[in-house]
Order: C-alpha cells, then structure tokens, then sequence
C-alpha cells in the first residue's frame, strides 16, 4: 500500500518537481563529470610534466569535490524541505485519516530512495555522455593531440559519485524523518490557510537604509578597484568583503519596501492591467526572502568572477609566453664560488672548479655539442656588489617604502649587467636597446609593482656606486624588459650599467640564452630530449648548471593555467545550479499559493495571455532582481581579479567574459524557463 | 421594454464516463429579464454550482444553449470566453472572493484595470459604488482585516462595478452569520432596484432565497418547481418557499 502510494506520488512529482529532478540530475552529472577526468584522460598523448599537472589537478579536484558534496547537500536538503512544505495539506489528510507518522515517514523515505536511484541513474548516464565532451576539453587546453577517441566510462568516478550521493540522501531521509516527527497535525492542515501578512515598511527608514546601504557599497568598491594599493595585507580585503555582503542584504531590504511604494504613489501605472497583482506578488516575497535573495545575489557574484577569471588564465598565459618566452632555452649556472661560500655550504671542489668554468665549457664536459644543438647564442653575465643592494638603488625614498611594504627584501644585493650584453639579450628578444654615457645606469624591469617603487628613486636621481665610481640615472623611470626567460612578469630589477663599470672580481652569475637548431616542432621536442637526459650524466653532479627551457615552462604554465580554469568551472557551476535552484525552488513553491489567485483572475475574465504576462513578470523579476545586483558587483569584482592575477599578464577578459555569460544565460536562464513552465502548469491544473 | 438578457435552452451536463454516468443537468430551460433577481435552489449535488459554472463559462455544457443578450456563449472559444467573463459578468462565490495581497481598494480597481479603464474613472467608480455597499471603511484593509460580511460586500462591489449585464452569486452569504447575511441581502435588493442590477443567485437557505423576485427550484438536475414573489411581502414569499422546500423532501439545510 505505502508502496503503491510513493510510486504515485513520485509520478506525480515528475511533473510538479521537474526543477527537483533538473537539480539532482545536474549535480550528480557535474559530479561525475570532473570525477571522471583522470578517468578520461588516461589515454591522452601528452609529456610527462603534462602528466603529473593532470594527476595534481585531479587530486584537487577530488578535494574540490568534498566541498561541492557539502554545497550540493545543502541544496538538496533545503529542496526536499520545500517540497514537504509543499505537502503539508496531503500529510495532514493522511495523519486525520489515523495514518502513523511512521507511515509517513516511511511513504517520505521509499519516495527518496526512488527520487536517488532515478537520479543517480540518469545523472551518471548524462555524466558519462558529457565527460566524452570533457575529454576533448582537456586535449585542448592541455594542447594534447587526441590521437583516437574512445569512449571511456569511469568506474571509480562512478562508485565515487553514487557513494557520495547515497550518503547526501541518506542525510536527506533523516531530515525528513525528523521534520515528520516535529509537525503537528494542526500546523500542517492549517498551512494553506495562512495568508501572509503583507508588511510596509516605513518609506523614510527605506530611503535612509538605501542610501546607506549605497554608500557602503561604493566604499567597498573603490577600496577594491581605485584605492586597491592599499589592500597590501590579506585581512584588510575583509572589510569591502563584509561591507559588500551587509549592503547587499540591506540594498534588497530598503529597494522592497521603496519600490512598492513609488509605483504605488504613481496611480497611472500601479492600476494599469494586472500591475497592482504582480507588485504585490513580488513585493509579498521579497519581505520574506531578502535574506535569500542575499545569498542568491552574493552567490551569483562568486560565480561570474571565479567562471570570468579562470577561464582567462590560460589565455593570459598562453599569450604571455610568446612574449616572455621569445627563445628555446636558457642555461643559468652560479660562476666563481668562493672558497668560504663552499665551506659554507659543503660543496666539493669538483663543483668549485666548475663554477669557475664558462657555460659552455661545461656543457662540453656533460658532453653536449653545443654547435650541433644550439645557434643564436648569448651569453650574459651577472654581476653583484653585496655593497650595492636594494635599500642603496632606492636612496632616500628607502625610508618611506619601508613603511608602506615592509615585507620587501631590502639587503638583497642588486643584479647587474653591462649595457653591450643586454644589448646582445635585448637584439635577440626584439626588445628596445640601449646606450649609456660613462656616469649613467638604467634599471630594466617589468614586474608593475616593483617599477612603481623604482620609479619614485629614479625621478629623485637616486646614485649608485660600484667600484668606487659614482653613475646617475639615465632615465627617471624603468624601461621595459627582462633576460631570465619566463611564464609571468617578474622581472623586479636589473641595473645595466657601461661596460666598464664592472670587471670580473664582481661575477656572481652567467647564462648563456640560445634558439635549438630545428626548423619544426619534432626537431625541437628531440632536442628537448637531449637536455632533459643531460640530468642523467655522470658529470651533472659536478655543475650547478640550470636549464630552463621554452617548452618546460609552456608545459606548466599552460597546466596551471587548465588546472585553475577546471576547478573554476567545477565550482563556477556548482554555485550557478545552487542559486538558481534555490531560486526556483522558492518560486515554485509559492505557485502553490498562486493557484487560488489565478483561478480566481480567470473567473474574472483575465485573458490567458495577461495572466502568462503577469506569471512571467513576477518570475523574471524575482530571478534578474539579484542577476543585476551580482552583474554591478562583478564588474568592480573582475576588476579587483585582474589585479590579482596582473602578474599573469594580459588584462583581457572579453572571452571569458562572454563564455561566462554563455554559462550564465544557459544554466540561470534554463532554471528561468523550467520554473515559469512549471508554474504555468502548476496555475493551469484546476 | 422586454428583454431576455439570459436565455437557457434545453442545456444537459453530463460527468464521467459510459460506465458511471452523472447526469447533473438534464434539459433544464428559463430565461431571465432584465433587472430580475432570480434565486436557484435545491439541495446539495442538484446541479446549482454547475448550472452556474455553465452560464459562467467556466463549464461547457454537454449539450443545450446559453443566451445573452442574444449571444450564444456555449459558442466561445479561448480568450472570447475571458472577454466575456470579463465584460458581462460579475462574480460573488462562496468564498476564495478576494485575492489576499491586495487591498479591498485594489480588489475592485482590479475588475476594472484588466478592462484597461483609466485611473481617474477607477477611483471615482470605487468611491460610489463603495458609498452604496458602506464598504468606504474597509477600502485601505486587507481582506484578512476584514469580517466576512465585509468581504462579501466588497466581492459584490467588484462584481457590479464594471457594470455587468449579469451578476453570478454562488452561496453568497453560505459563510456569513444571520445579520451579515441580512446585511448583504439588503445590498443586493438594493443592487437590483436602484441600480437595476440582473442577479441571479444560488443558495440553499429559503431565507436567502427570499430576497429574489422569482424563484427556481431544481431536484436532480431538472427544474421541480418555480415561484414568483409579486406583490408578496418577504415574509409571505418565505412561506410559500418553506412550503415548496417541505415538498422539495425536508430541510435543504440539513441535506448539506
Ligand atoms: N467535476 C465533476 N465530476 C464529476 N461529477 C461532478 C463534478 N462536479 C459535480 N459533479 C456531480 O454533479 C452533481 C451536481 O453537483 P453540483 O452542481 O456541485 O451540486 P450543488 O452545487 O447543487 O451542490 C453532483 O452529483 C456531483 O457529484
Ligand atoms: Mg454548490
């Protein structure tokens, strides 16, 4: 019998709770989705430092996945908690006609059980279809060639998914067990009778909160885009963060009240057709839901920056490494080790000896011919003076950076190099060159934050000494530039000084900068090779040689950039389905309450049509309400990312700008459209 | 002059299917006049509600005509069938009257806003009809601040404002108490003679009834009987209904 009844009950719900069904589907779909990349991926062409970001990236998307079960297990118990609202009527019929709360309880747990298996079922299936789309996903922005497509289902990603949703609804059944045991049967025949009181709210008190609530915001904002510098301390973004959420929450308080209120006093409008009903339907629930409309707006505000932001970090990347990363390979080793250096640090003379060597007399020894691999070689060297150090180049504006970043390192000796070598470096990269008159130094940089402070002790003419001799700057600001080859903007400072400036007593460092010898991309993956097994030399331990190359830092930056980009779209998403689902979950509960006052504009001659006009207005209202709000306050939090992420470059965001808002009118609008559909039907059925 | 504005010719209503078939109209046929008010009574599951949800539209009938003021409406289809609900009719039911997120005041500009009808003749028409049904109080309350005989006032307020040809009133004073029936009852004499309103009204309660100028009894989904009051005095015309209701088979009250 309670069999019989749950089963007509879920057929029912079909129907009734399709945003239910759309939500649990999805979840368990997504949840499988990014589970399931390994999974995917296993096949994959790809290096093997490739390989290892895809095994890091998976291992944090497992952790991610915690916490999506948590947010995902929220959702479903504040969803089935609707829907028991929904039916308290049909639970109150039951308890009258003696029916045990056990009973009920039982009815409630089968429907559950039914509701999983249904979705788990679906939600895998849907899952596994999608994650084929998610392989060819991963190929691409791990700029692997899939070789042959195969479908791959995953068996982990699959016991993983279903043993994390069976526990979400095992949580669920008790909730509704312990829910059932709480009512009283008087509450739950009486629910649908009680009319919600529709409270004004003193306009005055309305405005002022407003105002206040705008303030606040504006405060938050220019804290986190003009006034941005002075974020320098991570607890300090707590304040526009704690000031954004309170005037969120009093923006919809105050706007609730005012906005019944002006349309009210503007009688032309306020009854004109169905006006006056939709007004009051939505100002009715925004009394009662200001707090999760809050949520709802704040959520949506997460998602549109971490969505936007992450998906232009692998762009910003890749485009960054064109420019910073102009040659195949840079060689960098430690020159001329003094003897107390060694003490200090327990070298043996085999590696003192090598120090003393240039770059490509050891390559020699490691075997490696460099005329046979390598052309457009330079050679740079580094010098530094430990008298010369940061605190010096910034003369008297020292004391004032002190205060304002104290975490800066000030002792550090300052990098060194002569102009005709830079010159060499600078040729080679397509960057500017330079020439210097005996007296006058440059500093090259291209690291923003560092360039600001430089700047400052190069416009007050700040000198420097170096063997005694004294040079002036040339220019009043850093000039853009960099030798180390790299996947970000870190070049903080070299000083380049005339060649004569500095003699051999002074060399800390040298690197020698060079193309491979190939014309295609196979020439330069073996030549790649053939320095990758350079670390398996007998002689390697003998050199503190350092290779960086080209091809190494591509590999990793573009998987940092992919792993950033996923969790991003693995949490983005998660949010997006969470609000809009809450949202329409609220809404549709209130159709319930609405199919009395539909009925009842139809006996009064309402046409079919205004009556869809007025169901569809009070429900766009209700989702663009917070839509508006979070889409404000993502512009100033995009902006506030961008400086965030300013160390990776390139600040352009229109695509992912607009993939994010791909995903937006996808995922909120398609809740939009299941919800009004849904109510239709709700308010269609007499 | 003389004028059917409501003319019902031979309607049946049949519920169900070939295996358990309700006949809860069966070839019922009347006409009512222009500025009558006419009551219809008999007991509970006779067929009243749905003899009314057929003249309202809001049921077809399965076969039969409907009439007014000449009109076929059993012939409407889709929005013709809302504009004439919306043009021609006005409705009081038993209860669900008044939509409970708006003001009485919003309530009746209400039948008139969705007729497009301008603000500034709104709040004129309110504000008489409002002083005829002394409802002028309860304008700024919600109906759920209102008693029940206010709020059935203020349904009839809505129901004539917009000047229907006809008013439907289902168990109009079935949730009210003795004086805020007499109250009520009075307004829609008032209505009837006055402002020459048509009404035509469903009770069981003979009192109730005998506010009317006519009265139609049904049994089983056919007419059993029909009285006129004429010259009568209310009294004397709730006799003569009591006696029609003893003949009717007992108390309608009771059969509820
Ligand atoms: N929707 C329906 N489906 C089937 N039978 C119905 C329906 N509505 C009413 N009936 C039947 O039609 C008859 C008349 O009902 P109704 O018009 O509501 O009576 P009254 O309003 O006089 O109490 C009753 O026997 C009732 O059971
Ligand atoms: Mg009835």
């Amino acid at each position: 019998m309670l069999f019989k009844l749950s089963l007509k009950n879920i057929r029912k719900s079909f129907k009734d709770y399709a945003i239910y069904f759309f939500t649990l589907i999805l979840g368990v779909a997504i949840f499988y989705v990014f589970n399931a990349i390994e999974s995917q991926t296993v096949l994959l062409n790809v290096t093997a430092t490739t390989r290892d970001i895809i095994t890091l990236m998976t291992n944090m998307l497992s952790g991610v996945s915690v916490f999506v079960s948590l947010i995902l297990g929220f959702l479903i118990i504040y969803a089935s908690r609707f829907l028991i609202k929904r039916r308290n009527k049909e639970f109150g019929i039951y308890l009258t006609l003696g029916m045990s709360k056990r009973k009920i309880s039982t009815i409630l747990f089968i429907e559950t059980l039914f509701i999983g298996i249904i979705s788990l079922f679906v939600g895998i299936f849907i899952g596994a279809i999608l994650s084929q789309v998610m392989s060819l996903l991963v190929a691409n922005m791990f700029e692997a060639d899939m070789t042959k497509f195969t479908f791959i289902f995953s068996k982990s990603a699959c016991i993983k998914t279903l043993l994390y949703f069976s526990i979400m609804y095992l949580i669920v059944m008790i909730f509704n067990v312990i829910n059932i045991s709480r009512c009283k049967l008087i509450d739950l025949i009486n629910h649908s009778k009680k009319t919600e009181k529709v409270k004004l709210k003193n306009p005055i008190l309305c405005i002022i909160i407003f105002i206040i609530a705008i303030i606040m915001l504006v405060y938050a904002y220019y804290k986190v885009t003009i006034d941005v510098e002075s974020l320098s301390t991570p607890d300090k973004i707590f304040i526009p963060i704690i000031l954004g959420c309170i005037s969120t929450f009093l923006i919809f308080w105050s706007l609730s009240g005012l906005i019944l209120k002006i349309v009210k006093s503007i009688k032309g409008l306020y009854y004109r057709g169905l006006n006056s009903f939709i007004l009051k339907q939505i100002s009715s629930k925004i009394n009662t839901t200001v707090v999760s409309m809050t949520i709802i707006c704040l959520m949506l505000f997460v998602t549109i920056c971490v969505l936007s932001s992450s998906l232009s970090i692998k762009n910003s990347m890749s485009a960054n490494l064109e420019e910073l990363a102009p040659v195949d390979i840079a060689l960098t080793k430690t020159r001329n080790i003094t003897a107390e250096k060694a003490q200090e640090y327990g070298y043996n003379t085999a590696y003192i000896e090598d120090s003393f060597l240039p770059i490509t007399d050891s390559l020699s020894k490691l075997d490696f011919d460099v005329s046979k691999y390598l052309k457009d070689m330079v050679t740079v060297h580094y010098y530094v003076d430990e008298a010369l150090t940061v605190e010096k180049t910034l003369g008297s504006y020292y004391e004032e950076t002190k205060k304002t970043l104290p975490f800066l390192t000030y002792n550090m000796p300052e990098e060194i190099v002569t102009v005709s070598e830079y010159n060499e470096v600078a040729k080679l990269y397509g960057n500017e060159t330079f020439t210097l008159d005996e007296d006058e130094y440059i500093i090259i940089a291209d690291y923003d934050s560092m360039i600001e402070v430089r700047n400052e002790a190069l416009k007050r003419n700040t000198p420097i000494t170096l063997l005694g001799k004294t040079y002036y700057p040339k220019y009043s600001e850093c000039q853009n530039g960099f030798i180390a080859i790299s996947s970000n903007h870190i070049n903080a400072g070299i000083i380049i000084v005339p060649d004569s400036a500095v003699d051999d007593s002074l060399l800390e460092r040298e690197s020698l900068i060079a193309n491979y010898k190939a014309s295609d991309d196979t020439g330069r993956k073996n030549i790649e090779e053939v320095i990758i097994n350079l670390a398996n030399h007998p002689y390697i331990s003998s050199t503190n040689l350092e290779a960086s190359t080209k091809l190494s830092i591509y590999e990793s930056s573009v998987g940092l950039g992919a792993m950033v980009t996923f969790i991003g779209l693995y949490l983005g998403i998660i949010f997006l389905i969470s609000s809009a689902a809450i949202l329409a979950l609220k809404e549709l509960s209130e159709s319930t309450d609405n199919i009395d006052r539909y009925k009842m504009l139809r006996k009064l001659g309402v046409e079919e049509r205004m009556l869809n006009k007025a169901l569809f207005m009070q429900i766009f209202i209700f989702f663009i309400f917070p839509l508006i709000l979070a889409i404000i306050h993502s512009i100033f939090g995009i902006e506030f990312c961008k400086f965030i992420l300013e160390t990776f470059g390139d600040k352009e965001m229109t695509k992912s700008i607009t993939m994010t808002a791909i995903f937006l009118v996808v995922i909120y609008g398609g809740y939009f459209l299941i919800t009004y559909y849904s109510s239709k039907n709700i308010i269609r059925n007499r | 002059m003389y004028m059917n504005i409501l003319k019902i010719d031979k309607i049946e209503k049949y519920y169900g299917n070939k295996s358990s078939l309700t006949k809860a109209i069966d070839n019922i046929s009347f006409s009512v006049d222009k500025g009558e008010f006419v009551a219809i009574m008999g007991a509970s599951g006779s067929g009243k509600t749905t003899l009314l949800n057929s003249i309202s539209t809001i049921d077809k009938v399965t076969s039969g005509h409907i009439y007014v003021e000449g009109e076929d409406i059993t012939k409407l289809k889709g929005n013709e069938l809302n504009a004439f609900r919306r043009d021609k009719l006005g409705f009081i039911f038993q209860d669900f009257n008044l939509l409970d997120t708006l003001t009485a005041y919003e309530n009746i500009a209400l039948s008139l806003s969705i007729k497009n009808v301008n603000y500034k003749e709104i709040d004129e028409r309110i504000k008489k009809v409002a002083e005829e049904l002394s409802i002028k109080h309860v304008l700024k309350k919600y109906p759920y601040q209102m008693s029940g005989g206010e709020r059935q006032r203020v349904a009839a307020a809505r129901a004539i404002i917009t000047n229907p040809s006809i008013i439907l009133a289902d168990e109009p004073t079935g949730a009210l108490d003795s004086k805020s029936s007499k109250m009520l009852l009075e307004k829609f004499n008032y209505l009837n003679q006055e402002l020459d309103a048509t009404i035509l009204m469903v009770t069981h309660d003979a009192f109730t009834a005998s506010y009317a100028s006519r009265v139609i009894f049904i049994k089983d989904g056919k007419i059993f009987n029909e009285i006129i009051r004429g010259n009568d005095t209310r009294k004397a015309f709730f006799d003569k209904i009591i006696d029609v209701v003893t003949l009717l088979g007992g108390d309608l009250n009771d059969a509820l």
